[in-house]
């Protein structure tokens, strides 16, 4: 199976977010891996090896980015999970918006063919989760989003996709070609099957850590450096960020001594029970 | 200037009261866009559920009825809305970001060739909106420059309309052709539940990790249960799998805003805060007096759930019966 991952840096969420007038300031930055795309790629490692057989690769994981040169950091720390190859896409994040990243994923499916597209189901810094569905529109390909669980059915053919949804988890088929964007539980022990490793096998929680020898030889694998115009990107943003502001604040509440105090204050004062 | 098409969830024969928020947005949105209020209620077998849609106060009911559009299929959804925008000059097409509206509208967005907004949380102008990014430490407005806009909208910022309104028209939309694209719904497996819609209760209890084992959400369950209220989870309950992940409240699960928010034993991490900062009261049970869910609390208690629990429920009891 060949899949393609995307992957996008993000400000560290434990860091105080800055504000400069009507902008994020961003200059002090840690940036990381997306926790969703650091997860799609687990998920994709998962579906392309036999971990019954010392992860034997059976397949290809490409992972890309659209960014500064900056995040062929995090296309690093992809390949040190044992990515097979990379493709960083020149771009500023204030040139792209859902459209523009779709369209130049698009480009790249139809140049590469992929069997799959995994992305996490949303960017944790504007938390738009459109990109994967609205590829899956212009490709013209199944989706199925919010994935917890995967298994490929069909000799390969197809996914049944475990779907966080409100009511619980909904399972759904797709056939491949097909996009999918993956949630959290998607790297739990046995959420992903892909009928080479033992149906048993139990992974380890959460995404794998970088071996110093997968560090090593991820500085060998290529990191296929491009830009837009190459691939033939034509669209423009079709959502502009006009401005930013922090959200209103809550003011401090009090401390109660017990219980009972608690009880009389919601009755009583805040009038909720 | 042009119409709005807002699409109203059915479920079991009934309007999904989730979408009833949407198109409170939607008649905001027919203001400001000089046009007529729409609304396109899809699957099979929902007759029932369009008529009650009728008495929302729109102009017109849109009915999307076969087989190939049961279970909220993105792929059929996506085709039959994009094709309903067309045919009703809607510059505005929305629904409640629901985990259907977060699956479809990008896709219809895809198909219109049009730009979209997620998580829609306040209108500033015609084609402006806000909305929170930034594990919901920031508020960024937006503008959307294409003729025509999708949007989700965050329930709990828009309140629901009634279906108390004189019956609108209802009209079937015409299907050819409904390419499921080698898409299947298998199963749902749903938890049963009794108590009220985590997303629409008034009251919402939540326990965190600190609960430690799933069996300890009994107490957080008898609590909602005495208040007649939901029950909630951390992502870190959810994450270590004592609890359903469909009880998550927090940026990767659900957005509440009820009157009263319980918050047991949850720190308080920013991306819980982001899914109930919006509760109009916060009440936090923590034994760590520096847990950060304090700051956002009205009302802080700082001791353990095993302690604090068992008095919380024999108290509410009492208030109850005093109350009778």
């Amino acid at each position: 199976m060949k899949i393609l991952v995307t992957v996008k840096r993000v400000p560290d969420p434990e860091q105080k977010i800055k504000l400069k007038g009507t902008e994020v300031d961003l200059s002090s930055a840690n940036w990381q891996l997306n926790q969703f795309d650091e997860y799609s790629v687990e998920a994709a490692l998962r579906l392309t090896e036999n971990a019954s057989a010392g992860n034997a690769r059976d397949g290809e994981v490409t992972v890309v980015s659209i960014g500064p040169k900056e995040v062929a950091q995090q296309l690093r720390s992809a390949l040190a999970m044992g990515a097979d190859k990379g493709i960083l896409v020149d771009g500023s994040d204030d040139k792209l918006d859902a459209e523009v990243v779709a369209r130049t994923l698009q480009k790249i499916v139809e140049r590469d063919k992929p069997d799959l597209v995994l992305l996490g189901k949303l960017a944790a810094d504007n938390e738009s989760n459109d990109v994967g569905q609205r590829l899956a529109g212009y490709l013209g390909w199944p989706q199925a989003t919010f994935a917890c669980t995967l298994e490929v059915a069909d000799g390969g053919k197809s996914l049944k996709v475990g779907r966080e949804v409100d009511a619980g988890v909904e399972l759904k088929q797709v056939t491949l070609p097909a996009v999918v964007t993956v949630d959290l539980r998607i790297v739990s022990a046995h959420a992903v099957k892909n009928g080479k490793t033992a149906a048993d096998h139990a992974y380890a929680e959460g995404a794998r850590y970088a071996s110093l020898k997968g560090i090593m030889a991820a500085k060998k694998k290529p990191i296929d450096e491009t830009t837009m115009a190459a691939l033939g990107v034509t669209a423009t943003p079709m959502v502009k960020l006009v401005s930013v502001e922090a959200p209103p604040a809550r003011k401090a509440g009090i401390k109660v001594a017990s219980v009972e105090e608690l009880v009389q204050k919601l009755h009583n004062e805040a009038k909720v029970i | 200037m042009g119409n709005v098409l807002i699409v109203v969830e059915n479920t079991d024969g009934h309007v999904r009261t989730a979408s009833q928020h949407a198109v409170t947005f939607g008649k905001k949105m027919a203001e400001l866009h000089g046009g007529k209020l729409n609304l396109l209620v899809i699957g099979t077998g929902v007759d029932s559920a369009a008529t009650e849609a009728a008495k929302l106060g729109a102009a017109e009911v849109i009915v999307a009825d076969a087989p190939e559009l049961a279970n909220g299929l993105a792929e059929t959804w996506a085709a039959v809305i994009a094709q309903a925008a067309k045919e009703t000059s809607a510059t505005v097409v929305a629904a409640t970001a629901t985990a259907t509206g977060k699956d479809v509208l990008p896709r219809v967005a895809a198909l219109l060739g049009c730009g979209m907004v997620s998580d829609v949380v306040a209108i500033t102008a015609a084609n402006r909106f806000r909305r929170p990014v930034l594990y919901g430490a920031v508020l960024a407005e937006v503008e959307v420059v294409t003729p025509t806009l999708v949007a989700s909208i965050r329930q709990t910022e828009f309140p629901a309309a009634a279906l108390d309104q004189a019956p609108c028209a209802i009209r079937k939309l015409a299907l050819t052709g409904l390419d499921t694209k080698g898409a299947k719904f298998i199963s749902l497996s749903a938890q049963k539940s009794d108590r009220p819609d985590l997303t629409e209760a008034k009251i919402v209890v939540s326990g965190g990790r600190g609960m430690k084992e799933g069996k300890n959400f009994e107490q957080v369950a008898a609590i909602a249960d005495l208040l007649g209220g939901a029950m909630g989870a951390s992502r870190a309950a959810c994450d270590a799998g004592m609890v359903p992940n469909d009880l998550q409240v927090g940026q990767t699960g659900k957005v509440v805003a009820p009157k009263l928010y319980i918050a047991i034993a949850i720190s308080g991490a920013i991306q819980h805060l982001a899914g109930m900062k919006g509760s109009k009261v916060i009440v936090a049970i923590n034994k760590d007096p520096e847990a950060p869910i304090f700051q956002v609390a009205d009302y802080g208690l700082v001791d353990t759930w095993e302690k604090s629990l068992p008095l919380l429920a024999s108290e509410i009891k009492k208030l109850k019966e005093a109350s009778r």
